[in-house]
């Protein structure tokens, strides 16, 4: 029976070649519209470390108290070195890492060659264990390193490519701005996007960092942050006085596998600030936050309004093209009454009329999917036009892409189909009969 | 032409006639909201930044070796020098940042006095010498300029506490709309006064939208910035932009090696800062106009189709109407008036979508309220889109010989 549906359907579409064809590029053009959008907001929406991201935790810590006249609850988006060297200190979390991002020239060894510009974090030993990061070489450096303040780095593979050629580099050398480091491991393919770690200082979608080295170390370098540093007033002069300032420039992450870690170091941070307060440094109630990753991700308006915007445009346009595939679809079989009644009068059933239609939308939905395929395919690649290029590199065609593409295609023309095909099974077969 | 036979034959058709009126609501909701955004996106675009744009080259270059903030007044002293002596180079200066940056840049509250307690207004702040306005063609709309004897080194991470500043107009008027402003003071952050000896017309802010609200008011400090990274403005002759491109980083390389300059973004002219600043803008404002286009071909297309359906239904009757001495323009306005009718219903409907998307975009994602234009011209747009689809059926239905009213289908 079904074969014979898939005939007649098939007979039936290219009988009114003008209105299949409108049907498909309108069932094409608005699944690939919304596809190709949705392939960014995915991209941008997603999850960077999803087996770990409800452990993980940072936070944010009132420094400046309401006396800034701001009117809304807004803290800080990182913390004074103060306050993260004292949750460093205080150990509360089964793994901690206070982080900032830091630029170095690097000197290669050869004098032919150009020095060159890195980009990279300053962290502690816990950061490689605690994001789960993939090593290529050799691995993190230890807690001991963090406490000797030692000249250690861990590069990026492809930084290790520029420098050594690929090789196992563990142990060798680099000199950034004069300073000698060994390397203790090369990183596998690690880029989380969003950067949810450095949100605060990037879109997070920036390029991969380049190297790694202890906090302590850069600290100890005097190393300025190549992010953002806050200040409420004018930090003292000198390395010493801008450490001790009230200016925000550190991010600061903790590990609390479950809710009663959560729960305790909740209550931590809040005796922290009391604390603070009883010593005189805040004069106002402890007022501080713990963020998941997610949750993070959100405060920070990681999610480029435009992508929410062109995806509420683009569903928007789906659903024009859906109203208009029940136009299409209706006038197509309403003009094929007759033919209903004839078939009706021979003995088919009001389901079997149904089904015939619905084989039809089906096929109808499949070709409009592959055209939608299609587009979304190049929609992919032409949204570079669109968006940022760090974030249009993201998005990408994979199966479940295609998967969803054409299920919504098909889904969308049976659901536009429901009504005509009624309206066909309840053609009267005598009147029709009658008329001709 | 008679509207009553129109509706009472519009009844025989509801679900055809509900579903055009429908699918023009919603085409119009989505055009409207579209342009609208396109509208806004390109009023950002045609901003001008107040520089020179055509000439002006922008290098970021970073010393190797992070040398000590003494020794940086004699790099930065020998870098500018061998930059002017490049060939086709007018003028050069360092700064903090430039106009448009999506990459770096400082921003400080400005307030009257010290003990004012929210700054008045944001303001960006550039570092400037005596060279800066002519090099970045800066136009002095009152007051003067800063002198050499003026300008002071200043730590990266020291208080900015100038005891002159240069303010753009738009800032100006944001702090003293009635009358002059040079020869007044104003406070940048918590320091003391400043005194504003001068006004340029224009210079604008950052890229990103978190400026979008203070964009030409900016402040020009009589500082040179001490850091390991130094930012060069370089104006270079009409036309030899190009040249300068490559001879710049090449004469400061010679000049001495130990620095980096990055390959991407490390030497940029004004045209490529620009494009970068506004490239999300220009794309949504792409993306927009493409889904206009091709949600207004759509819409046509379903007219043409469902019009095409109800004519080839209706060609007895019409071949009747013809032979009882309607004439072909009778018929022809029989169809048109027909869909004007829809579409005079889809579009109430559709204005009323377009308000409602409107509120979501504003509670949703802050834009700006659809001005009424917007709904007037998206439609003046739907029902001449409706008129135009509807007039190759409707042509056909005229067409039809009286002929057709004594043959059986």
């Amino acid at each position: 029976m079904l074969i014979y549906y898939i005939e007649l359907a098939l007979r039936s579409l290219t009988r009114s070649r003008g209105l299949t064809m409108l049907m498909v590029l309108s069932i094409g053009f608005g699944v690939a519209a919304s596809m190709t959008t949705f392939a960014v907001f995915r991209a941008v929406s997603g999850n960077p470390l999803p087996e770990k991201s409800t452990q993980l935790f940072t936070a944010q810590i009132d420094n400046l108290g309401p006396q800034s006249g701001k009117t809304k609850v807004d803290l800080p988006d990182a913390l004074t070195y103060i306050d993260a060297m004292a949750l460093m200190q205080a150990h509360q979390a089964t793994r901690q890492t206070a982080i900032y991002p830091v630029g170095y020239t690097m000197i290669p060894d050869e004098v032919t060659r150009m020095p060159f510009g890195v980009k990279g974090y300053a962290a502690y030993a816990d950061f490689f264990p605690m994001f789960n990061v993939p090593f290529r070489y050799g691995g993190g450096w230890s807690k001991v390193e963090d406490t000797r303040r030692a000249n250690v780095i861990v590069i990026s593979s492809q930084l290790n490519k520029k420098l050594f050629d690929d090789s196992n580099s563990v142990g060798r050398t680099l000199n950034l701005d004069g300073h000698v480091y060994r390397v203790a491991g090369v990183l596998g393919d690690w880029n989380p996007r969003p950067r949810f770690y450095d949100v605060n200082n990037s879109n997070g979608f920036t390029e991969a960092p380049q190297f790694f080295l202890p906090f302590t170390r850069a600290v100890d370098l005097q190393t300025d942050t190549a992010g953002g540093n806050n200040c409420p007033a004018p930090p003292p002069p000198g390395w010493e006085g801008w450490l001790h300032s009230p200016c925000v420039w550190v991010s600061f992450w903790a590990e609390l596998p479950d809710a009663a870690a959560q729960q305790r170091y909740r209550q931590f941070l809040t005796g922290y600030a009391n604390e603070q307060q009883r010593s005189g440094r805040f004069n106002w109630h402890a007022n501080v936050r713990l963020h998941d990753v997610m949750q993070w991700l959100d405060h920070e308006h990681v999610v480029p309004p435009e992508t929410r915007v062109s995806l509420l445009v683009a569903i928007s346009f789906l659903l024009v093209c859906l109203v208009n595939t029940v136009g299409l679809l209706l006038a197509k079989i309403m003009r094929r009454s007759g033919e209903i009644g004839v078939r009706r009068a021979l003995g088919a059933s009001r389901g079997e009329i149904y089904g015939q239609f619905m084989v039809e939308a089906t096929i109808v939905g499949v070709a409009g999917g592959g055209l939608g395929l299609l587009l979304t395919v190049l929609g992919v690649f032409g949204v570079g036009l669109v968006f940022a290029p760090d974030i249009a590199r993201m998005a990408s065609i994979n199966a479940s892409l295609v998967g969803l593409t054409l299920l919504v295609a098909v889904a969308a023309t049976v659901v536009a189909a429901f009504y005509p095909a009624w309206r066909a099974a309840h053609v009267q077969p005598a009147w029709q009969l009658k008329c001709n | 032409m008679q509207v009553k036979p129109i509706l009472a034959s519009l009844r025989w058709h509801k679900a055809g006639t509900i579903l055009i009126a429908l699918q023009i609501a919603l085409t119009l909701a989505v055009v409207c909201n579209a342009l609208f955004i396109v509208q806004q996106r390109m009023a950002r675009l045609l901003r001008p930044s107040g520089v020179d744009e055509s000439s002006l080259l922008v290098i970021q270059n970073q010393w190797a070796g992070k040398p000590a903030t003494p020794q940086i007044p004699a790099l930065l002293a020998a870098d500018l020098d061998t930059l002017r002596h490049v060939p086709g180079v007018v003028d050069a200066f360092s700064s903090n940042s430039y106009p448009l940056s999506s990459t770096s840049g400082w921003s400080m509250g400005v307030r009257y006095t010290r003990d004012q307690k929210t700054p008045t207004t944001p303001s960006a702040i550039y570092f400037a010498d005596q060279h800066a306005l002519s090099t970045m063609g800066l136009r002095l709309v009152d007051g003067r300029n800063f002198r050499e004897d003026e300008i002071t080194d200043l730590d990266a991470r020291a208080t900015l506490a100038p005891p002159i500043v240069i303010i753009t107009r738009a800032l100006a008027e944001k702090l003293f709309p009635k009358g002059q402003a040079v020869g007044k003071t104003l406070c940048i952050g918590n320091a003391g006064p400043s005194t504003i000896i001068g006004v340029v017309e224009r210079m604008q802010t950052f890229s990103g939208s978190f400026a979008d609200s203070w964009v030409e008011r900016s402040t020009l400090v009589p500082y040179r910035i001490l850091s390991g990274i130094s930012t060069y403005i370089i104006r270079a002759r009409p036309g030899q932009l190009d040249q300068v491109v490559r001879a710049a980083p090449a004469a400061l390389f010679a000049a001495n090696r130990l620095r980096s300059i990055d390959a991407s973004t490390g030497v940029q002219t004004f045209a490529e800062i620009r494009g970068t600043a506004y490239k999300t803008d220009s794309g949504v404002a792409i993306l927009m106009a493409v889904i206009c286009a091709l949600l207004l071909a759509v819409t046509a297309a379903g007219i043409v189709g469902l019009t095409s359906f109800w004519v080839s239904q209706r060609r007895r009757q019409i071949g009747v109407r013809r032979a009882l001495g309607a004439t072909r323009s009778d018929i022809l306005n029989y169809f048109l008036t027909e869909n004007l009718m829809i579409s005079l219903g889809g579009v109430i409907v559709g204005t009323l979508l377009a308000i409602g998307l409107n509120m979501v975009m504003i509670s949703q994602f802050e834009m700006a309220r659809l001005s009424l234009s917007y709904v007037v011209i998206g439609v003046v747009a739907v029902l001449l889109l409706g008129q135009a689809s509807v007039l190759m059926p409707a042509l056909r239905a005229s067409r039809v010989s009286p002929v057709e009213a004594t043959r059986t289908v």
